[in-house]
């Protein structure tokens, strides 16, 4: 059983601001309101950050993760599924894989 | 539950249970989800061990996709924090909207409940509240349970990546990715997203060529993004 001293220590950073969020957020907001505009740029946040993830690993990744990810997308929009979304999309950048 | 609003608020060991019985469908969903964890935990070069103190000690599976995506030895300590920080910021909202219940609770059940609090069980306590539901036990009884799941199916993820042990860039890592352009499908608002979105996606290929290797893009594409879509609905009203 390995424990990288410097994994264990992105594990522990990774915990503590996981936990600022989940109830340091409850706890300031408990004692200040945020402000409208604050909200606003809150409300916008989830979909930006996924946004921001996707959208470089399609550009460098090429043909295998555009041809997944517009099958994710189609599979989601049709059925409303997270799990069959997710197979459809890996089983299509599998099928890419094996073709190249 | 019938009860009505003004019904003081409880904390009962039935409420646990109930919050227990009633998330084990949503359990159906995550474990893709916690699975995939597992397997990209494994790919990047986690061991067993790490995987498991992971997910039982962040419980946060967007934000564990992110960091692993960008793992590297030495493990980045300051860049998986702050991404970390930066992916789990919705649930400093999801808190306060669950106050009817958490500002009747103390001690242990207050941040007991706050740290088992994830997407799922967060909806699910909501709707349980909405509807009249005076007993904040469920949250944390659902929490738990998805906690341990969370747990088990990252260790089973591990183990499948370690039998398999699959080649750097085979295609079963492409499921992680599938994670986030799913739940975008679940995040458009409408066509107001479109600006921000935009915004987030070229600043993110900008910083990603900037800084090769790192996790900074993630960051800098939500600022860049959020804050735009921020400015333009406070300042259109």
């Amino acid at each position: 059983m390995r424990l990288d001293p410097w994994t264990l220590a992105a594990i522990i950073g990774m915990a503590l601001a996981t936990y600022a969020c989940r109830g340091g957020g409850y706890w300031l907001f408990r004692q200040i309101k945020p402000t409208p505009l604050l909200r606003a740029v809150m409300a916008h946040i989830p979909g930006t950050l996924f946004v921001s993830f996707v959208v470089p690993a399609l550009v460098a990744g090429g043909t295998q993760p555009v041809v997944g990810a517009a099958a994710t997308l189609v599979t989601m929009v049709a059925t409303r599924s997270l799990s069959l979304a997710i197979l459809a999309g890996t089983a299509a950048a599998w099928g890419v894989w094996g073709l190249g | 539950m019938t009860a009505s609003s003004s019904a003081p608020v409880v904390f009962t060991r039935a409420g646990v249970l109930r919050g227990m019985k009633e998330c084990i469908p949503l359990l159906i969903g995550v474990t893709p989800f916690g699975l995939v964890c597992g397997i990209t935990a494994q790919g990047a070069g986690l061991s067993f061990l790490e995987t498991f103190l992971m997910s039982a000690s962040v419980y946060a599976g967007s934000a564990q996709l992110v960091v692993l995506a960008n793992w590297a030895h030495p493990a980045p300590v300051v860049a998986a924090t702050l991404a970390t920080f930066a992916v789990n910021l919705r649930m400093a909202l999801m808190g306060p909207v669950l106050s009817p219940w958490l500002d009747r609770l103390r001690g242990w059940r207050l941040w007991g409940s706050l740290f088992v609090m994830a997407d799922q069980n967060w909806a699910q306590a909501l709707g349980d509240m909405t509807a009249g539901g005076r007993d904040a036990g469920v949250l944390l009884g659902s929490g738990l349970i998805m906690w341990v799941w969370w747990i088990v199916t990252g260790g089973i993820g591990h183990a499948m990546g370690t039998v398999l042990s699959l080649p750097p860039g085979h295609p079963l890592f492409f499921a992680a990715l599938a994670v986030f352009v799913s739940m975008l499908a679940n995040m458009w608002r409408g066509w107001g997203d479109v600006l921000p979105w935009v915004i987030a996606g070229g600043v993110a290929v900008v910083t990603a060529r900037l800084l090769p290797g790192t996790a900074w893009y993630i960051v800098a594409g939500a600022l860049a993004g959020s804050m735009t879509g921020g400015l333009r609905d406070h300042f259109r009203r």
